[in-house]
């Protein structure tokens, strides 16, 4: 399993009930059915993604996230995890108020765009960065908000939601330590633990 | 599936129905694909659409033109795999293919029901597909099984039944029909009435058919089961005889017009007046929740098992939303559930025709049924 799935699931109560938006092959649920009895759904509109979490025996709903989640009521899931989805949405800070709305808890993932090599790229080329982390051409990327640490806090802080924990994840070891003395600049992969202010 | 043989099972215990009335006893038609297993644990139910019958598979003669209605989807190596699955496909009561129906004598009066056979709802359907399990041993289904109308009997035996099934597969199908969708069947209907061979339904007795009524019912039925992209690829504007030219008085048929009449003649001469007004009502009168304080998640809390939903994009008689109401009450309900929709330019008619992706969804779920142990 990816590495920061391995942190989503460290934050995943035994026995709860979890709404993963982009769940792609629905490892993720998977392994949270076998580790903690975990019950939901994963949303996908990929249907390749669908096909494979049917094939796991994972619940998979069809449906596309830019059209919100209108159809789940309100606190109906202890945790809506979000894993390297959210910079591929048209509306990033609408789908994070209604997984607020939706869950108890987030768990959301997503790349730094703020990483240093990111700022290199740019700073040195004078183009987007495309490199092993940001595979995409600016004008044909899944990837179409981007966006540092600093600004999904900024975008937390508007929304009035409280950071519960933060971790960021490097893929080399030795590149953590960096990371912990400055994450906006290190860090590849970020990931928060959220709920909405004056919920449970 | 190779040659198939339907078989006949005769009820003589009473069946109450919804409406208050009572069948003495009745007929039930069936065909079986592949083996039942020691455990009696490999059992699929499938439920038959409006206009559907027993011979979902495979071919009664050497010489017949085409297949069972669902060949597409079930034999060996298909989605519904006869290898692993034991396949039951009963043709519903008030059907016109062997089980008791209007055109079946009354023994009460020596003479065929006709209009007088007793109006049928979903749920008298399920206790005669019951009484079909027992007779066959199958403690639970692995799956029931059914497109549009065969979706509602599927999701009620799911609520109904909810101990005698692991899964419930529902194509194309609605808990309940919009007024649109009444609309149509009112006006297929009226078709039918309004022929003057009908006689009240009792057209067998005076040697008398409304063949136009029940083809002009068919083919109105028919443009609703396709999509407007879908007529547009297959007919276009081509014409089938005539033309356009300036100063010629010649008539002029387009080729779905005369597309049309030919489903309408084919299907007045296999199916049954009083069938088609009797099928058409039952899907009318099924509303999954309405003894369920009208509403589809308490409705759903009694079911146990879990769920596979399918749409399709260009289906409008019964539309993704309606399939998408569906899901949201399982979630609600926090049932297990599934849902793809498949792109397809069939509209309704999609869930009976070969296509890539939903045959793949659709034998990925059926494949972990073979897996999973009851």
């Amino acid at each position: 399993m990816r590495i920061d799935l391995n942190q989503v699931a460290n934050w995943i109560a035994p026995g709860s009930r979890i709404l993963d938006l982009g769940c792609g092959d629905g490892s993720l649920l998977q392994s949270l059915a076998a580790t903690k009895q975990v019950e939901g759904y994963g949303l996908e509109i990929d249907p390749g993604h669908i096909s494979a979490c049917i094939a796991r025996g994972v619940n998979v709903i069809e449906q596309d996230l830019d059209r919100g989640l209108a159809n789940f009521a309100d606190k109906s899931f202890d945790t809506v995890v979000m894993a390297q989805a959210i910079q591929t949405m048209h509306f990033p800070h609408r789908v994070l108020a209604d997984m607020l709305r939706v869950g108890k808890e987030c768990i959301v993932t997503f790349p730094n765009f703020g990483h240093w090599k990111a700022r290199w790229h740019l700073a040195l080329h004078g183009r987007m960065p495309v490199s092993d982390l940001l595979p995409y051409e600016w004008y044909d990327t899944p990837n179409i908000h981007f966006c540092t640490f600093k600004d999904f806090e900024v975008l937390c802080r508007e929304l009035d939601i409280t950071i519960l924990h933060r971790q960021v994840v490097t893929e080399r070891p030795r590149a953590r330590l960096l990371a912990q003395w400055r994450p906006n600049l290190f860090g590849e992969t970020a990931i928060y633990h959220l709920t909405a202010n004056g919920g449970e | 599936m190779g040659l198939v043989q339907p078989q006949t099972l005769h009820c003589d215990q009473p069946l109450l129905l919804a409406n208050g009335r009572q069948l003495d006893g009745y007929d039930l038609v069936f065909e079986t694909y592949g083996q039942l297993n020691r455990d009696k644990t490999n059992a699929v139910l499938i439920c038959h659409a409006l206009s559907g019958n027993h011979h979902a598979a495979g071919f009664h003669t050497a010489e017949d033109q085409k297949p069972g209605w669902w060949d597409n989807y079930i034999g060996p190596g298909k989605p519904i795999d006869t290898d692993h699955f034991f396949v039951v496909s009963p043709n519903n009561i008030g059907g016109c293919h062997g089980s008791t129906g209007p055109r079946s004598i009354n023994p009460q009066t020596g003479k065929p029901w006709g209009a007088d056979f007793p109006n049928l709802r979903v749920r008298d359907w399920v206790e005669t597909q019951v009484f079909l399990a027992d007779h066959l041993g199958i403690e639970q289904w692995a799956a029931v099984i059914g497109g549009s109308l065969g979706g509602m009997q599927a999701m009620r035996w799911a609520l109904e039944y909810p101990g005698r099934l692991r899964h419930c597969v529902a194509i194309a199908s609605a808990m309940k029909l919009t007024a649109q969708n009444i609309a149509f069947n009112e006006t297929a209907r009226q078709a039918i009435l309004s022929d003057p061979h009908f006689f009240d339904g009792d057209y067998a007795a005076r040697d008398s058919y409304p063949k136009k009524g029940l083809s002009v019912a068919r083919m109105i039925g028919h443009i609703t089961y396709l999509s407007d992209d879908g007529m547009g690829q297959k007919f276009g504007r081509e014409l089938r005889s005539g033309s356009f030219e300036r100063g010629t008085d010649e008539p002029v048929e387009f080729e779905v017009e005369s597309y049309l009449r030919h489903q309408g003649d084919a299907f007045s001469q296999r199916f049954d007046a009083n069938t088609y007004l009797l099928m058409t009502k039952a899907l009318d009168y099924f509303d999954l929740a309405r003894e369920y304080d009208n509403d589809p998640i308490a409705a759903f809390r009694h079911a146990r098992c879990r769920f596979l939903v399918i749409a399709f994009t260009t289906d409008w008689r019964f539309s993704p939303l309606r399939s998408r109401e569906i899901v949201d009450a399982l979630i609600g309900a926090n049932r297990a559930v599934s849902y793809a929709e498949i792109d397809s330019h069939f509209g309704h008619d999609a869930f009976l025709i070969p296509n890539r992706r939903y045959s793949d969804v659709f034998r990925r779920y059926m494949l972990n049924i073979c897996r999973e142990s009851p």
